[in-house]
Formats: C-alpha cells, structure tokens, sequence
C-alpha cells in the first residue's frame, strides 16, 4: 500500500511539473522573444502577464478538437499520446537536486539517448496521419533533421562518457566535484559542448533549425491539422523536451545540482554549498534554455540542404574527430 | 524508484494526455460541418491525394543515419572502459573511426550527402 502510494505521489508530481514548466516556458519564451524585440510582451492577464499561459490554456480547452476527412483516425489520436509519453519517460533518471530523481539507471546517458529518439515516432505518426501534404512535409524533413544531428549529439555525449568513465548519471554529477567539465576538460570539452548545443537546438526543432514547421512555408509542419487540446499537447511536449535537454546539458557539462567549486579554495565552497543543490540545476537549466531561446533572434532560419550539410559534413567529422582528441587528454590525464 | 518508475511515468502521461482530451470533450459541443473536415491548405481545396511522393533523398539520410546510429551504441561500452585501457582504447578508436570515416567519404563521393 506504502508502495502504491509512493507511485502516485510520484505520478502525480511529475503531472504537476509537466503543468508548470509548460505554463513558464511558454511565458519566458514570449517575454524573451518580447525583450529581444523591444516590446513589452504579454502584460495584461495577471502581474506583468504572469497568467496569459493559464489564459490561453483555458481557451486551447474549450476549442473542439478536429479530425480531418481522410485521415487515419487510430495514428492520429495515437500521436499526441506517443510524444507525451516520450517525453514524460526522459524525466526518469534526471537529479532535480541532490538526491531527488526517480531513478538512478546505472545507463542513465544511453536510456536518455535512446528514450529521447522517440521523439521522431510521434511526429512521423501525426504527419503521415493528418492527410495533409504540408504535414507530409513537415513530418519527412523534420525527420531527416532530427536523425542526422542525434548523431552529434551523441558523439559529445560519449566524449563526457570518456572523461567520467561511467554512463550513470549520478557518477557523472559526482565526478564534477572539484570542478565542472566544461572548465576542467580544455578545448575538447567545449568543442563538445558547442556540437551539443548546436545539436539539441535542431533535435527540439527550434530555430534556427525550425524548418520542420517554418511558418511561412509549411502553415504549422507536421501539426497543422491538430487542434484544440491534442495541438496543446504537442505544443507541450515540445517546450518540455527544451527543458529536457538542457538539463542534461547542464548535467554533462555544468555539473548538475552541483555548486561551483574551485579546487581547493574551502571557504569559498562552504558559501556555495549554502545554496541549495535544486537553484544550481535549475539555474543552469533556464541559462541554456535561455541560450537557446536568443539562438533564436539571433540567426536566420537555414534550408534543408544546408541544415543536412552542416551535420554530415562539419559537425559528424569534428565531433569524430574530437572523441579521439578527448580520449587522448583522458589518457594523458591533462584535465585537472 | 527502480525500474517501476517508467510504467509509473507512462501511467501518469496517459492519464495527462487522456485526462486534458476529455476534458475538453465535456466541455466543448461539437459543431460538425463538412468544410471543417477539408484539409487545411489555406483555404484552397486540395488538389489529388495527399500521400504523395516525396524526395527520394529523405531516405538516404535515414539509410547512412542507420550506419552510424548502430556505431554510436558500439562507442558507448568502448566509452566506459576508455580511461583503464589507456592507449590500446586510443588504437582501437582510431581504427574503428578511420573505417567509418572512410563509408563517410564513400557516401559523400557517391553524392548521397548531397540534397537533390
């Protein structure tokens, strides 16, 4: 009975930080793009627009959810389902703080990797269900792009890998005590990094990878058909998975719930020890969420064939590359 | 938690998703119409079917993404052990590398890596 009780709880906290993160990511990301833009951004519901999410997720309820004619009704409900649960499986193995995750998997990183490639299956699902050639479209290219940059991706996930020696995420965060990687591992490490950030950029579908469902070509992409609450949990899945995947590049990288140390330096450890372990991973989280919401703004959306270019023949080799460079600091033992 | 936790987190998505689909099954009344049900293409009726064919080249990424999804899994127990090989992990990974470098370079000759 304890047992069962402990799974709702568990069930039901994560539910409710699906909800949150949704209701803030959506906020921060129209007030960033708003910001960025000199304007001012939702700012009539609530303090400062604080609840226009919540506003516009009670409007998304009580839209009625269309099917279109012709469309293959069993994969076209399926497919919110499918990328809901992709996405809620990704939470399992990641520390919130110190000691608070759900499962410490001793293959955290590969679960993560092969979890994450769900992802792919409900948007071909929604885009070949819908009978719709925009999401046709949508669905192929969004397809094609998020296959060639896993490859990236992983590949600066395994250069990590070579530096701890062990794929659990919890000997991850620990073997960053005395230092994050990103500053104790040298240029390998941020060459890694910067792949990784390229890379889960075009995984999540963000621009400027958006392509999928760049808006002027392709109305919506693979989600054109979808309305009311099925578009919301798409649109849901999607910020969730930017939480996501920043937080694991927050774990490889940034160390997790880990505070900034520097070597030997008590004192100065003690004062970072007092801030709690969950504003460390949340803070880097939101930074590189933030980075990637300036990514954005920042550059202009690429075609397909260049998007492919970029991955299979600069990134695939310098990430290549960089696996041997990275083992060879790991061997010579030249990270601190 | 264990392992119980992902039956537990596809548990929890379902009733998430089904829960929010149903909610807003109660509340709204559906209004069916025959033009609701036409293919959103901004307003144009649709031309032919929609399950068209589309660019050969979608699938050729997908072919070499396979080649080097499988070595990604391969890196990953090599991975591990990296550190206590030493330099024999360093030949090994050149080797393995060198050849799937060299099916990187066949593809590229061949003019797969290219979009059509």
């Amino acid at each position: 009975m304890a047992l069962f009780l402990e799974f709702v709880i568990a069930g039901l906290l994560c539910i409710g930080l699906f909800a949150i993160l949704g209701l803030v990511l959506v906020l921060m990301e129209r007030k960033v793009s708003a910001y960025m833009q000199i304007r001012l951004g939702p700012n009539r519901v609530g303090p400062k627009g604080a609840l226009q999410t919540l506003a516009d997720t009670l409007k998304l309820l009580s839209k009625e959810g269309l099917t279109p004619r012709g469309a293959d009704r069993f994969l076209f409900n399926l497919a919110p389902f499918v990328a809901m649960i992709g996405t809620m499986l990704l939470l399992a193995p990641i520390p919130f703080a110190k000691g608070f995750q759900l499962w410490d998997i001793n293959i955290g990183v590969l679960y993560i990797s092969a979890v994450s490639s769900l992802a792919v299956i409900s948007i071909l699902l929604a885009g070949w269900a819908s009978n719709n050639k925009y999401s046709l479209l949508g669905a192929m290219r969004s397809g094609a792009q998020i296959v060639s940059y896993e490859l990236s991706a992983g590949l600066s996930i395994i250069a990590i890998v070579v530096l701890t020696g062990s794929l659990s995420i919890s000997d991850i965060i620990a073997s960053q005590a005395d230092g994050w990687w990103i500053f104790k591992g040298h240029l390998p490490v941020w060459i890694a990094f910067v792949t990784f950030i390229i890379a889960v950029t075009a995984e999540t579908n963000r621009a400027p990878f958006d392509l999928a469902e760049a808006e002027s070509e392709l109305t919506a992409g693979f989600h054109t058909e979808y309305s009311g609450m099925k578009f919301a949990l798409f649109f849901l899945a999607e910020y969730i998975n930017i939480f996501i995947v920043c937080a694991i590049g927050a774990i490889l990288f940034f160390g997790g719930w880990m505070p900034f140390h520097i070597g030997n330096w008590e004192g100065f450890n003690r004062i970072m020890d007092y801030i709690p372990s969950s504003v460390w991973f949340f803070g880097k989280t939101f930074f590189l969420i933030f980075v990637i919401m300036w990514f954005r703004w920042t550059f202009p959306r690429l075609r397909i064939d260049q998007l492919l270019n970029l991955e299979w023949k600069y990134l695939l080799p310098i990430s290549m590359v960089n696996v041997l460079l990275i083992t060879l600091v790991a061997i010579l033992g030249w990270h601190f | 938690m264990g392992p119980a936790s992902m039956i537990v987190l596809i548990i929890s998505a379902v009733v998430f998703s089904a829960g929010a689909i149903l909610l807003s099954r109660v509340l709204v009344q559906a209004t069916p119409n025959p033009v609701k049900g036409e293919p959103y293409e901004c307003g144009v009726p649709t031309i032919g079917k929609s399950w068209t064919q589309f660019n050969v080249g979608y699938y050729l990424f997908a072919l070499i993404f396979l080649i080097f999804d499988v070595e990604l899994i391969f890196l990953f127990p090599w991975a591990v052990v990296a550190r206590q090989l030493e330099w024999l992990a360093l030949v090994e990974i050149l080797i393995f590398l060198f050849i799937l470098f060299l099916g990187l370079l066949y593809a590229h000759r061949k003019g797969a890596l290219r979009w059509v």
